[in-house]
């Protein structure tokens, strides 16, 4: 007994050593809410308090005091990261007037949010949007990549970070026509055989995704 | 002079060598017997018992290594998927922040626990935090309830806060995790439970070995609003712009929901993962006593069977010098 115990704590520093194997979780900042703590501590003493998703943050940059020239996207899945942290810099701003180039680098992305296509420029606004059913593209120079996203949310901060939180993501190379008319069909047919309100709001949605899907890809 | 020797090494097994009757006795209860019967007068304990115990031990053993061996593949394959949902709660706590140290009066408590056992001391852990949360919010007017995913969880928060507990969920990896049932689950408890400020009591999986308890707190959009107000961490929610035709309230309303059911996904998968490396550790630790065990029993084995032996020997020995002289 006594001899595991001195094993397990010849083991400790070795994996203390070795550190985080996950950067993701690097606590650069870690700062901890201090309220929480103490409170914690005057409670409940012989425990350590637990730790809260701040210390797990990955730090964002300060807000800027002019029009920053680059903009971070962060493009989140539940299954996976489609853009971490990807950073797009928007070179018009800082060209020589000079420059004799035809086609103009640009960044834009352009979210469907429920108001309508939305572009995202660096300096946008701090805006908090949801997302409906729509195409998401970004433009980088010449290139762009198109999703199509479910649904979401996107978040512009002040520091021209954006998060775009969606629940799928699919690039559009990636979905099938045919399918797309039949689901419509399929829902349109609920629709109108629908009795409850359910039932009719569910129709609705399976209407709203497909007529979205439907002229993503003919559009 | 030889056979006052023999006489001393006699003396030395008379312990083990008694009456007839009492053999007779203590005999007939136990088969195999510990006490086996040689030529008449002899007596020598048995191996037997010793005998089936290094066989259990070494049953268990092989079950240990086993379940440790499970469990690791199980660990790898839901390890991925936790490492990528990782980032999905950070866009929130950017915009909304963290505030576990919110005065709220009706906070809801939701402790992910798994539903097997045998995995080290993970769910005693988050029932803890749990109670030292229920604890931490009491006061007037104050209220906390729980919602308990898990059956370890449920076992042991049934014994003294059964008033206490609003849901109980279990049975949750019973097909492979997905965001789908997490988010189908997380409207249930929407739905079913009035809360100010929700706090999920989960492990979350540093490494195989470490597991560090941590709670997410996820705020009503009133207590946003009222937080907002008041300045602090929140004080810049206003400054940003919401787009949509829906009032604020509402937008909030679906970013709470949105955030609760993403904050969830990535909890349950954290402590999926954490259980699976926490079970792995126990087993290990397990296998390795059976193991030592197993050495033990081998050296009283040998040693028992050595003594039978020395004493047969004795008995042969002093039986034909007897005869001699």
């Amino acid at each position: 007994m006594l001899r595991r115990a001195s094993m397990l704590l010849a083991r400790r520093p070795i994996l203390a050593a070795r550190a985080r194997p996950f950067s993701t979780d690097l606590p650069a900042a870690p700062s901890a809410d201090a309220t929480f703590t103490e409170a914690w501590t005057k409670v409940i003493p012989n425990m350590d308090p637990p730790k809260t998703p701040l210390s797990f943050m990955q730090p964002r940059p300060p807000t800027p005091s002019s029009i920053p020239s680059k903009l971070t996207v962060n493009f989140v899945l539940p299954y996976a990261s489609e853009l971490a942290t990807k950073e797009f810099a928007n070179p018009c701003y800082d060209l020589i007037p000079v420059f004799k180039h035809s086609i103009l680098s640009l960044f834009l992305l352009i979210v469907p949010a429920t108001t309508g296509q939305m572009g995202v420029l660096p300096g946008h606004v701090a805006t908090i949007a949801e997302l409906k059913p729509g195409v998401l593209s970004v433009h980088e120079g010449s290139e762009v990549t198109k999703y199509f996203v479910s649904s979401g949310f996107v978040f512009i901060h002040a520091n021209s970070f954006a998060d775009i939180i969606a629940v799928e993501a699919v690039p559009l190379d990636r979905l099938d026509v045919n399918l797309v008319q039949k689901g419509l069909a399929e829902f349109t047919s609920k629709l109108s055989s629908a009795t409850t309100d359910l039932e009719k709001a569910e129709a609705q949605i399976g209407i709203d995704v497909h007529s979205a899907l439907n002229s993503a890809l003919t559009g | 002079m030889a056979l006052a020797a023999l006489r001393r090494e006699g003396r030395r097994f008379a312990p083990m060598i008694s009456p007839r009757p009492i053999t007779a006795l203590r005999s007939s209860p136990l088969a195999p017997s510990l006490e086996d019967e040689g030529p008449i007068g002899v007596r020598y304990i048995s191996t037997q018992v010793v005998r089936n115990r290094m066989k259990s031990v070494k049953n268990i053993q092989k079950i240990t290594k086993a379940m440790k061996m499970v469990a690791a593949s199980k660990l790898r394959a839901i390890q991925t998927k936790a490492e990528n949902s990782r980032g999905l709660w950070q866009p929130f706590t950017a915009l909304l922040g963290d505030l576990p140290s919110a005065d709220v009066k009706k906070n809801v408590v939701v402790t992910i626990s798994s539903d097997k056992g045998l995995c080290g001391g993970i769910n005693s852990t988050s029932v803890k935090i749990s109670k030292g949360l229920h604890k931490l919010n009491s006061g007037p007017e104050k209220e906390t309830k729980y919602v308990i995913l898990g059956e370890k969880a449920k076992a042991q928060l049934i014994r003294d806060s059964k008033k206490d507990i609003e849901l109980i969920i279990t049975e949750l990896q019973k097909n492979p995790l997905n965001y789908t049932q997490v988010s189908v689950l997380a409207d249930e408890i929407l739905k079913n439970v009035e809360y100010d400020a929700l706090r999920i009591v989960f492990n979350k999986f540093y490494s195989v070995v470490s597991f560090v308890p941590t709670v997410s707190t996820v705020l009503s959009p009133e207590i946003v609003e009222r937080e907002a107000e008041s300045g602090g961490k929140l004080g810049d929610l206003d400054s940003y712009e919401v787009e949509g035709g829906e009032t604020k309230g509402e937008i909030l309303q679906n970013l709470a929901e949105f955030q609760f059911s993403c904050v969830m996904f990535n909890a349950v998968l954290e402590n999926a993962c954490s259980e699976q490396g926490a079970r792995m550790s126990a087993m290990d630790s397990s296998s390795r006593n059976a193991g030592d065990m197993l050495d033990r029993l081998t050296l009283t084995y040998n040693r028992t069977r050595q003594a039978s032996i020395t004493t047969e020997l004795i008995e042969i020995i002093s039986g034909a010098s007897a005869l001699e002289g």
